[in-house]
């Protein structure tokens, strides 16, 4: 069973197109990230996925039942991009209230290992409404996580943060692999993205343009050899071409001073896919 | 859960000081409103109505008439403002899609939401009301001929604008529901007015008018069935000049009128709730 699965989804809001057709797989424990320019259609997706937009047309599964009903509401934490928790209650009362809204019977434990990841363990008693905006985030992950989630659907969850607070996210995501939570990470931050996910997609103009493992996206970028002539670039090719590189300039007469295999970026790979999509 | 969503806007206005501020205002408004009801009676007492007319009841009455005006408006300013941005003032902020993403879902949380903030709004004015019968009757000892019917149907009045605000909310932002709903809410009075006046003046179009007004908003019918329960049992001279008054008349609640005004309740709580399962938030 996918922890995510979307079939052919499209979205119009009138006039305009948010998601043209878009179909992706999420594999239990998988942690995915989903790239895009703004108004790409991500927030869209997300909140599909959560039963808070209805798809035009498509399916969407989350942990093998519809998108938004009940079950899939009772397996799925979420936290949105733009979120409130009421600044009369303190960061025990959000999540207890959440807890009892999933029905959950972690009690107290559960809060306070919560508080503990997410590093607010110690304002357990504060109102949010005097904590900073850093902290309201770490708050909203930690509701997201209430009644462990069977897939945890993040939208921008680091927008907020500062390096320490995004380097705590990060933990927190490899903990929750580790446990086998599915995760689908929405950001901007193509850097955090490389360093956590398993799989990304990149999604422009309501369509998933490229898609794989981040690595591979981001692979082998070329060969630069330098010789007497200055140097030269061989775009596209890989390691293992290298030795036949070497051997065809110095049979051409070619004196070589260095070789160097050159790498492509998630950035280079995400604007790339973008221009494309763009200018198409 | 409904229970616990409910119990959500009581939390929410005790920590948000709503029943801090009320209480003031309400305070004050008793103090002011014993004030008239001795200053008034002591003048009735002295130069009382000529003819067969009872001074005291119509006074009485009156004054009655016209707490139970400040208590509709009081609370139908609470009711408003605990419901006037459940949904879209709420999805706005932030702080609707959280919760609602939970099991309860859409449904448990709009009724919730009007159950809380309808039972903050009704005890409310049953209190005020209470009050003030308490007041005139021990000032005056002028007592009204029912107490309970007038109670429960300034109750649903106060229920049937929360109702208001609540739908509202699913289509308005938050500023612009609350200004709708109190001003329907005036609306309501206003042609409860008309109606009275031309009453007094037999004009049949004002008639008309207060009529249909009372139709489209039954908060209205039911203040004047409220108005007119305080001296349902009044007849002759008295009766006639207390039902001139704009604080003393109103008009009886049919059977009809009744089932009109749960078809109207049944209807809003209908189209809020599945409006608001079909928006895109």
């Amino acid at each position: 069973m996918s922890a995510f699965l979307a079939r052919d989804v499209h979205k119009r809001f009138r006039a305009t197109t948010a998601l043209d057709g878009v179909s992706l797989e999420i594999g239990d424990g998988e942690l995915f990230g989903l790239l895009g320019p703004n108004g790409a259609g991500k927030s869209t997706l997300v909140k599909i996925a959560v039963g808070l937009t209805k798809a035009s047309s498509g399916s969407i599964e989350t942990v093998g039942h519809p998108a938004g009903s009940a079950d899939a509401r009772a397996r799925v934490g979420y936290l949105a991009e733009l979120f409130r928790f009421p600044s009369w209650l303190t960061a025990d009362e959000v999540l207890r209230f959440h807890q009892r809204l999933a029905s959950s019977t972690g009690g107290a434990g559960e809060r306070a290992e919560l508080l503990r990841l997410v590093a607010l363990d110690h304002v357990a008693d504060r109102r949010v409404g005097s904590m900073s905006k850093g902290m309201q985030q770490r708050l909203g992950l930690a509701q997201a996580l209430v009644n462990e989630p069977k897939l945890l659907i993040l939208d921008e969850p680091t927008s907020a943060l500062d390096p320490e607070g995004r380097h705590m996210v990060r933990r927190l995501l490899e903990h929750l692999r580790e446990r086998g939570t599915a995760v689908l990470l929405n950001s901007h931050l193509l850097s955090e993205v490389e360093l956590v996910c398993d799989r990304i997609a990149i999604l422009v103009a309501g369509r998933i343009v490229t898609h794989g493992d981040p690595k591979d996206l981001a692979g082998a970028g070329g060969v630069e050899i330098d010789t007497q002539d200055g140097t030269q670039r061989f775009a596209g090719a890989s390691r293992d071409e290298i030795p036949a590189l070497v051997a065809r300039l110095v049979a051409e007469g070619a004196r070589i001073f260095g070789v160097r295999e050159t790498h492509r970026t998630l950035e280079e790979v995400y604007l790339a896919a973008v221009q494309q999509e763009r200018s198409a | 859960m409904i229970w616990l969503i409910a119990r959500s806007v009581f939390t929410e206005s005790l920590r948000r000081r709503v029943f801090l501020v009320v209480p003031i205002v309400t305070v004050l408004f008793i103090g002011l409103y014993a004030f008239a009801v001795d200053r008034v009676f002591a003048t009735v007492r002295r130069e009382a109505l000529g003819g067969e007319a009872n001074s005291e009841i119509f006074a009485g009455a009156t004054l009655l008439g016209l707490s139970m005006f400040a208590t509709l408006f009081l609370g139908a300013v609470l009711a408003s403002f605990l419901t006037f941005s459940t949904v879209r003032g709420d999805a706005e902020q932030g702080t609707l899609q959280p919760a609602i993403v939970r099991p309860p879902g859409r449904r448990a949380w709009i009724v919730g939401r009007y159950l809380g903030a309808a039972a903050i709004g009704v005890s409310y004015a049953v209190a005020l009301f209470a009050a003030c019968v308490t007041v005139t009757g021990a000032i005056s000892g002028w007592w009204p001929d029912r107490v309970i019917e007038p109670a429960l149907q300034l109750a649903g009045a106060i229920a049937i604008i929360a109702a208001i605000s609540t739908l509202g909310s699913v289509f308005l932002s938050a500023t612009a529901n609350g200004t709708t709903a109190l001003m329907l809410f005036g609306a309501g009075l206003t042609t409860g007015f008309m109606e009275q006046i031309g009453v007094a003046l037999n004009a049949p179009t004002l008639m008309t008018i207060g009529r249909t007004g009372a139709l489209a908003l039954p908060f209205e019918a039911l203040y004047q069935a409220a108005l007119r329960a305080l001296t349902a049992d009044t007849t002759g001279i008295t009766g006639f000049v207390v039902r001139l008054g704009p604080f003393g008349g109103g008009r009886a609640m049919t059977a009809l009128g009744y089932l009109w005004i749960a078809g109207f309740v049944v209807a809003v709580a209908v189209l809020a709730i599945r409006s608001f399962e079909r928006r895109d938030l």
